[in-house]
Order: C-alpha cells, then sequence, then structure tokens
C-alpha cells in the first residue's frame, strides 16, 4: 500500500521531467550522488578500446568470458565495490552498511534518488529482486558459488524502501568483497522473464538498446556482430566529480573487436585505439621505442596477481586405464623430487627470456603485487643443480654412465610437460625448463595441446603428467583462492574434487582456508593465509615460477588513466576518464 | 643450356643440398639444442678480417657480444679476438648416424660464438637449427611423398586396367578423399593421440596422415596413363599371347608410368614439405626442441619478431631456392620426358 503514491510521484517526476527538458532531471532533489576523488576532465569525446573476442552475452548474472565481463562492468552497478586502485572496498550504490557484531548479518542502507539508465527508480526491491535471480539453482549463475556461504545461500530481505538485510550461515571475514560485481538488475524490465523462466536468454548481446537499463555509466547503444559495440553515457549515473559535474566524462565507449593481442598492439600503434591492456613484454619493447613519436604512454604497473607454475599429476589415477602415470606417480609423489624440481629451474632465466625482464620469480602463490597479503618471510632459494642432485639421491635415483637419470629400479625419468600451444610465453616457460631439468638428467617432452583439450585432461581425464599453467586471483583477497587450495576445489589442479583430502598437508590447508574464510580479524587471517603459502612453498604441490608485470598503455589524450594491478586493469575507473 | 645439363644441375644442387641437411651434425657448427641464454636473438655474426687497431688477419675471425642495457640490444667487445677454425671440434654427434664425433667444418673456441644466421628467442645457432630442420621437413616430404605414389600407383593401375565398376567405385573413392579438409583431419588426429607416445612417432603418423589422404590426384593421372597404355599394341599382343593381367600390369603397363611418376615425385616432395612447413608453424608439427623449418618460420607469427629481428627471416629466404629447385627437376624432367619416345 505504501508504494502507490510513491509511484504517482515517480509519474510527476517523469511528467516535468519531459516538460522541462533534461535540467529537470539534474536538479532531482532526493537524489544522492556520490562524489568522486576527481575534479578534473572534459566532457564529451569518445574513447575506443580494442577487445581480443566478442562479449558472448550483456547478462551480468551469466557472463563468464572476460569481455562480456568488461562491457558488462560498464552497463552496472554493485552495491559495495573493491576500488581497484586502493584494493579496499567502498559504498557503491549503498551509501552506508553496518555489520552485526557475530560478522553474520549485513545491513546496507541504499542512496536515495537513483535511476536505472532507462529513468525508472531503484530501491530495494530491485536489490531483492536481482539477489534472486544470481541465487537461483536454475539460473546457474557463475558468482552463485560466492554468495552461498558456509553452505547456506545468503538471505536478503527488504527492511524498508532503502535498507536491505543480508544474513549469513556464519561470519565470512571477506563479506563486503562479496558484494563487488554483482549487478543490480532492474525489476521492472526483468521480472516478467524470469517469472516465465526465459531469464536465460535475457540480455543476448543483438538486444535493442531499449531492452537493457543499468546502473553504470554507460548504457548499450549498438552492437554490429563482429566489428564492435558502442556505448553511450547514461544520463542518470550516480556520481559526480569534486566540482559537482555528473560522470561520465565521455560521451561514447567503443569496444573494438580486434581477435589477436598482435593485431591489438597494431592498431594502439596506428592510433585506432586508445588503451591497450595486458601485453607481452615483447610487444612493450617494441612500442617503447616510438613512444613519444606517437602520443602514447607505456605503464608496467610491476606484478599483478596472477601466477604461472608446474605442477605434477597428484590425482589418484586408475593403474588399469593410465598404467604409466600411475607408475610415475611413485616419482611425482616424493617431495624431493618436487623440491629437485624446484631447484634446478632457473627462474630469473625465465624472467629475462620470457618476459624481457617484466616479471617477478616466485616461490609461492602470492605475488608481490598483493601487497596486504604477501608472506615476507618465504625462503628463495638460489638456483642449485647440486643441491638438486643431493635431494634425488636421498630419494634413491642414480644416474647411468650417459649422465640420465634412473629411479630405484633402474627405470629412466622421462615426463612430458603440458602446455596451451595458444600461450606463446608458456610454451616458452616449458622450454627452458625442459633444458633445466636435462641437466638433472631428466628427459622432458613438451606437449602443446589447444586450451580446451588441455583443460580436458588437467580437470577430467587426469592423463597427464606435468603441465605449466597459469591462474590469475580474481582479487587480493585470499577468500578468492578457496577453490585453488581446499582439497575439494575444482581447481585444486593437481588432484581436484578431493572428498577427502589425501595428505596430510592437504588437511592442513583445508583447515588453514576454513579457519580464515570465518576469521574476523585481519591479522590473525594473515598469520593462517601465511601458513598456507609455507606449506605451498615446502611441499610444492604447485612449483610456483613467475609473475608477469601488468603492462598498460594509453594514449596521450586521455586524461585520469590510473591503471591498476587488479581486472579490469585499465578500465575500472572508466567513469573518470576524459579525452582532451 | 640443354634439358640434359639443365636436368643435371638440378639434381647435383638438389643432391648437395640433402647431403647439407643428411650430415647436418658435422655441417652444423653447434647443437640444435644448446641454449645461449645470454645471447638471445643475436643478429648474425660478422666475420671479420681486420680487427679494431687496423691489423689484418689472414685467418677470419669474430669479435663476442655483450648486453648492452642502455640499448636492449648488444654491443660488439673488441677486447677479445675468435679465430675461425676449420675443421674444429665441437659439439658431440653421430657421424652418418654411427660414430660419435666432435668435427665440424669451421667453429670459433669458447665463449665465442659464430651464428651465421643469428640466434633464436633462446640463444640457439639459427643456422645449424635451419640445417637440422631440414632433417624433419624433407624426410616428412619425401616419405608423404612416396606413400601417396604408392597408393596412387596401385588404384590408379587397378582403376585404369579393369575399367568397369571397378574404376568407378575407386576413382569416386578418390574423389571424396579430394574433397576431404585434410587440415581438419590432422586437428582431429592429433586431439585423439594419446600423450605418452614419442614425438617423431607423433611426426610420422601425421605424415601417414598427409600421404594416405593425397592419393587421389597421381591415382587419377596414372589411371590415364594406363587407359592408353593398355590400349598400345605390343600390350594387345601380350594380352593375344595368353599373358596373365599380372604380367601384362608389371611387365608392359607400369614400365610406361615411370616419367609420370617421377615428375610427380619431384612435385609432390616440396608440396608435402610445405605441408609440414604449415602444421608445424600452426603447431601440429614437431615439438621443441626439435627444429624443423615450419618451427623456424612460427617464430615469425609474433609481431615482436617480425618488426625487431630481421635475420628471423632468412629461414623463409632460403626455402625459396630450395622450392625452386625442386620444380626446376620437375620442369627440367618432363621436358625430357616429352623429347625421348616412350
Amino acid at each position: 500500500m505504501q508504494r502507490v503514491p510513491f509511484w504517482n510521484c515517480c509519474v510527476l517526476v517523469a511528467a516535468a521531467t519531459l516538460l522541462i527538458g533534461s535540467a529537470g532531471a539534474q536538479s532531482h532533489p532526493a537524489e544522492e550522488r556520490m562524489v568522486a576523488e576527481v575534479s578534473s576532465g572534459r566532457t564529451g569525446g569518445r574513447l575506443v578500446i580494442a577487445m581480443r573476442s566478442e562479449p558472448k552475452t550483456l547478462n551480468p548474472v551469466l557472463a563468464q568470458d572476460a569481455p562480456s565481463r568488461d562491457v558488462i562492468r560498464c552497463l552496472t552497478a554493485d552495491l559495495i565495490h573493491i576500488n581497484r586502485g586502493s584494493q579496499k572496498t567502498e559504498p557503491a550504490l549503498a551509501k552506508s552498511w553496518t555489520a552485526s557484531r557475530d560478522g553474520r548479518q549485513y545491513t546496507l542502507r541504499l542512496r536515495r534518488g537513483l535511476r536505472f539508465s532507462d529513468g525508472q527508480p531503484l530501491d530495494a526491491d530491485d536489490v531483492v529482486f536481482s539477489f534472486q535471480v544470481y541465487l537461483d539453482e536454475k539460473i546457474d549463475s557463475p558468482e552463485r558459488d560466492l554468495l552461498v556461504v558456509g553452505g547456506k545461500p545468503i538471505s536478503v530481505e527488504k527492511v524498508d524502501q532503502y535498507t536491505v538485510r543480508f544474513d549469513m550461515a556464519q561470519p565470512d571475514a571477506a563479506a563486503e568483497r562479496l558484494f563487488d560485481g554483482i549487478a543490480i538488475l532492474p525489476r521492472h524490465l526483468l521480472e516478467g522473464v524470469y517469472r516465465r523462466g526465459d531469464f536465460a536468454n535475457a540480455w543476448s548481446v543483438s538486444m535493442a538498446p531499449a531492452e537493457f537499463a543499468g546502473l553504470g555509466p554507460f548504457r548499450l547503444k549498438e552492437y554490429v556482430p563482429g566489428q564492435r559495440i558502442v556505448l553511450e553515457r547514461n544520463p542518470y549515473y550516480w556520481k559526480q566529480d569534486g566540482s559537482g559535474h555528473r560522470l561520465p566524462y565521455l560521451d561514447q565507449l567503443v569496444f573494438l573487436f580486434v581477435p589477436s593481442e598482435d593485431a591489438q598492439v597494431i592498431r594502439f600503434q596506428a592510433g585506432d585505439a586508445d588503451i591497450l591492456t595486458r601485453f607481452s613484454a615483447e610487444n612493450f619493447a617494441v612500442l617503447e621505442k616510438q613512444q613519444s613519436a606517437r602520443h602514447y604512454h607505456l605503464d608496467d604497473l610491476g606484478a599483478g596477481l596472477e601466477y604461472n607454475f608446474l605442477f605434477f599429476n597428484l590425482n589418484s589415477v586408475d593403474p588399469k586405464t593410465l598404467p604409466e602415470i600411475a607408475r610415475k606417480q611413485e616419482w611425482f609423489e616424493d617431495k624431493r623430487f618436487r623440491q629437485a624440481v624446484s631447484g634446478a629451474i632457473d627462474r630469473d632465466s625465465i624472467v629475462r627470456l620470457v618476459y624481457n625482464g617484466r616479471a617477478t620469480p616466485l616461490w609461492t602463490q602470492v605475488t608481490p603485487g598483493n601487497r596486504l597479503w604477501i608472506d615476507p618471510g618465504i625462503p628463495h632459494p638460489a638456483l642449485s643443480v647440486a643441491h638438486s642432485r643431493e635431494l634425488l639421491r636421498s630419494a634413491g635415483f642414480s644416474w647411468k654412465s650417459d649422465g640420465s637419470l634412473v629411479d630405484s629400479h633402474g627405470r629412466p625419468v622421462e615426463f612430458s610437460i603440458l602446455t596451451s600451444s595458444s600461450n606463446a610465453q608458456r610454451v616458452k616457460i616449458a622450454t627452458l625448463i625442459q633444458d633445466d631439468l636435462g641437466k638433472l638428467g631428466m628427459s622432458v617432452q613438451i606437449d602443446s595441446l589447444e586450451f580446451h583439450t588441455m583443460v580436458d585432461r588437467l580437470l577430467k581425464s587426469h592423463d597427464y603428467e606435468a603441465a605449466v599453467m597459469g591462474l590469475v586471483s580474481g582479487d587480493a583477497d585470499p577468500t578468492s583462492e578457496m577453490n585453488v587450495w581446499m582439497s575439494s576445489g575444482d581447481t585444486h589442479l593437481w588432484h581436484p574434487n578431493q572428498t577427502q583430502p589425501a595428505t596430510s598437508w592437504e588437511a592442513e590447508m583445508d583447515r588453514l582456508m576454513q579457519q580464515q574464510l570465518v576469521e574476523l580479524d585481519h591479522s590473525k587471517r594473515k598469520r593462517l593465509y601465511d601458513r598456507v603459502q609455507e606449506i605451498v612453498a615446502d611441499e610444492l604441490p604447485v612449483i610456483c615460477l613467475v609473475s608477469p608485470n601488468i603492462l598498460v598503455g594509453a594514449s596521450d589524450r586521455v586524461g585520469n588513466f590510473h591503471a591498476a594491478i587488479l581486472d579490469p586493469y585499465t578500465l575500472w575507473n572508466i567513469d573518470q576518464l576524459y579525452v582532451q | 643450356m640443354t634439358h640434359r645439363h639443365k636436368l643435371w644441375a638440378a639434381f647435383v644442387l638438389l643432391a648437395c643440398l640433402h647431403a647439407l641437411v643428411f650430415f647436418a651434425g658435422f655441417f652444423a657448427p653447434y647443437d640444435f639444442a644448446t641454449q645461449n641464454r645470454d645471447l638471445t636473438f643475436a643478429p648474425p655474426t660478422r666475420i671479420h678480417f681486420v680487427d679494431a687497431q687496423g691489423r689484418f688477419h689472414a685467418r677470419p675471425f669474430v669479435y663476442g657480444l655483450r648486453n648492452d642495457p642502455a640499448s636492449a640490444g648488444y654491443s660488439v667487445d673488441q677486447t677479445r679476438v675468435y679465430p675461425i677454425r676449420f675443421f674444429s671440434r665441437g659439439s658431440t654427434y653421430r657421424f652418418g648416424r654411427v660414430f660419435p664425433s666432435g668435427l665440424h667444418p669451421f667453429g670459433v673456441d669458447d665463449p665465442g660464438r659464430l651464428f651465421l644466421m643469428g640466434s633464436d628467442a633462446f640463444g640457439r645457432d639459427q643456422f645449424s637449427r635451419f640445417l637440422y630442420g631440414g632433417r624433419i621437413s624433407l624426410m616428412a616430404g619425401w616419405i608423404a611423398a612416396a606413400l601417396s605414389l604408392l597408393i596412387g600407383m596401385i588404384v590408379g593401375t587397378l582403376a585404369g586396367f579393369y575399367g568397369g565398376w571397378i574404376d568407378h567405385i575407386l576413382m569416386r573413392g578418390g574423389e571424396l578423399f579430394l574433397a576431404l579438409p585434410w587440415l581438419y583431419l590432422l586437428f582431429a588426429v592429433r586431439a585423439a593421440l594419446p600423450l605418452h607416445i614419442a614425438e617423431w612417432q607423433v611426426f610420422l603418423l601425421l605424415v601417414a596422415v598427409m600421404g594416405l589422404v593425397g592419393w587421389a590426384r597421381p591415382a587419377r593421372l596414372i589411371r590415364g596413363v594406363v587407359l592408353s597404355a593398355k590400349e598400345r599394341n605390343f600390350v594387345l599382343a601380350a594380352r593375344g599371347f595368353g599373358a596373365s593381367d599380372m604380367h601384362v600390369i608389371c611387365r608392359h603397363v607400369l614400365p610406361q608410368t615411370w616419367g609420370v611418376v617421377l615428375t610427380q615425385m619431384t612435385l609432390l616432395i616440396p608440396q608435402y614439405v610445405l605441408a609440414e612447413v604449415t602444421l608445424s608453424f600452426l603447431g601440429l608439427g614437431a615439438s621443441e626442441p626439435i627444429p624443423s623449418w615450419g618451427t623456424l618460420l612460427a617464430a615469425l607469427q609474433q609481431y615482436y619478431v617480425l618488426s625487431s629481428f630481421w635475420w628471423m627471416f632468412l629461414p623463409a629466404i632460403l626455402l625459396l631456392p630450395v622450392f625452386l629447385l625442386y620444380y626446376a627437376a620437375a620442369d627440367a624432367l618432363q621436358e625430357r620426358l616429352a623429347s625421348v619416345p616412350l
């Protein structure tokens, strides 16, 4: 009953807007805009960004691929946001929030008077609806796992028109960070589709722009298959700069589909694209030479959150179906074997030859880019073939007269390393490892396969011996790594989806990861995660090798360009970018 | 130059090329897998006769390279001279695949390096890799060409000799193979292979698939020759005397196809070498560190290599005369066959 006068009011305001024009919308009385920490910027203009492939969908609930997510982030907004620059949370659509003392209940207060990009108002019902969709098992959103805390989905309740309460089954140390990336959907547009059970087909890339409404800085203007997607300024966006000017500064944002990195580099070099995100160090060297002549600048942001590693197949494989691998696992399961391999790999060579020096050697999964969580106490053992030989000898290995390594049964130590053929850097890493391990007398073969074929072997058939892979943490917080370090996780690469932890150190990692999840005190959490890093560095389930630096470039005409090491590296402050 | 001379010249040059590749272990100054991690993407080494002080050396020499952080490249270190030694000792290989030897026609003392064609991303000598790479590529060409010709000969002869429904079935089957997208077939075969089998087995299998798929074209040509051959008077006479089919085919029909088979061979070998190059270029061929001409070219897929290191083009340029030689041989062979009555 309370809603009726509100709707009337809306219709009135909408009518007034029509009469007075755009000036009326800006002086909307109850609009609580957020003031961004920028003061300078020029309105207008358009920015062109080259994108590696076409987005598959514009539905924020279903998007999985990076291009879709990049576009969707410009179109939608979340309640609490992780500031990519500071790596900390900040208010977004929720202007403030309180947590109960036991850390299980969060009450969020929304900004009043906000509107979707089609002019319809936002209130708590939209928030409740959004979470209902994200948590729907039938929709099967990739974000759903994050919103299930302690085995139960978060419960969402509307308190009043601008207040929403979230209840969790157990405290979650990173609860505020859960809200990042959960786009608030317009109930007035999507509820009908959702009730009809047709949500999976809603908001495809080819929808008419009028079907879409979001709370992001931009809204959909045009999609040309195979060529580009064009976004235009959202006139109802809820942020303003220090001088009271409504953001974003840009009129238009164009995503061009350019299929390969090299093609992107060439387009950027030619001035066809204004921003270049994440490219190889070799291309950095090529672009660097013409930096001033071509009016662009490049930034090396240092280590990001990507870690590349070598790992061995530690799955419990069936000796009947995969006898070779089962036999070789006798070596792989020996910690001394893994330590010998790790000790013989020349990480500095990888940094130099593969990344032109624009990378950091690693001995554990947390990179120096993750300032809040890195454990500085992890030892960095120097490259030592002699020490590795010592370890192998103590594990019962010996050498034949021609220098080749044999195990205690006299069988030659031979194995193959799997890599993805589309990733030139990882193939190069594998080639260097092959040469390094040759010095230990190991005969290593490299098999580069198409990416999906490789992942199938790693996670489904377990038909591989070793592999070089990389992972990028979605966030600096260890919670985002739960599925990697928990023995039951899908991404526990060396032995995924275990029902019971296979080893005592995996059991300890499980315990530590669970504890850090519910521990609210930061320094205690840090100690728990430090221990996880120590276990990884000592047991070497993955032999961490290197973390590439985040390399970005922007045309000199782009203002307020501050790239970050968190995804989306260059576009996180897209509402503040402007062109001169 | 008469076609006879042309033919001989082409064959002698081809023989030299194959000897270079076959004895790559001897001719190449370095092993194909030896990495020089401090000398990645080094330009071709300059060979000097006159040193920095203006002194003339009768024996050619090279200078070492030093990493130059300022230009992110190399500068020449003129403090030490590395004379080129002929018939020097270097990396060990097996001469004629049996006798281990360390003898090479030329080389320089350590730590000097002589990179005739520069070095690659791992500091490996491109010239040595080019010679070794020919082993895989030429072998692929020969095996695949022999295989497809063998099948083509059998099928073409049967179809041409017997005609009728046999001809129909065989030739329609051949058309099916012509329409087959062999590249996708190879992708599928590669994906289905287990990982345990050795790299050279993967390679042989791929070559076999290439050869097996390519029999249809030579089969058609040979069928044509057989069709006309079997109508010749001496063939008819032999049949009149009651010779068996087998005897007629082997004694009278097949000898008439040799000309076509030989020219086809010289045409098919470069074609399959090219196919191998394509496969390796796409990452389906030999894997690291074993070189092939295709993997040498594959480095050029990357923009930074293309734009920064000109010597990485050298293998591509050197492949041109290889193919031209084969085509010249095929050409001369055809002219010769046309002038000599069968």
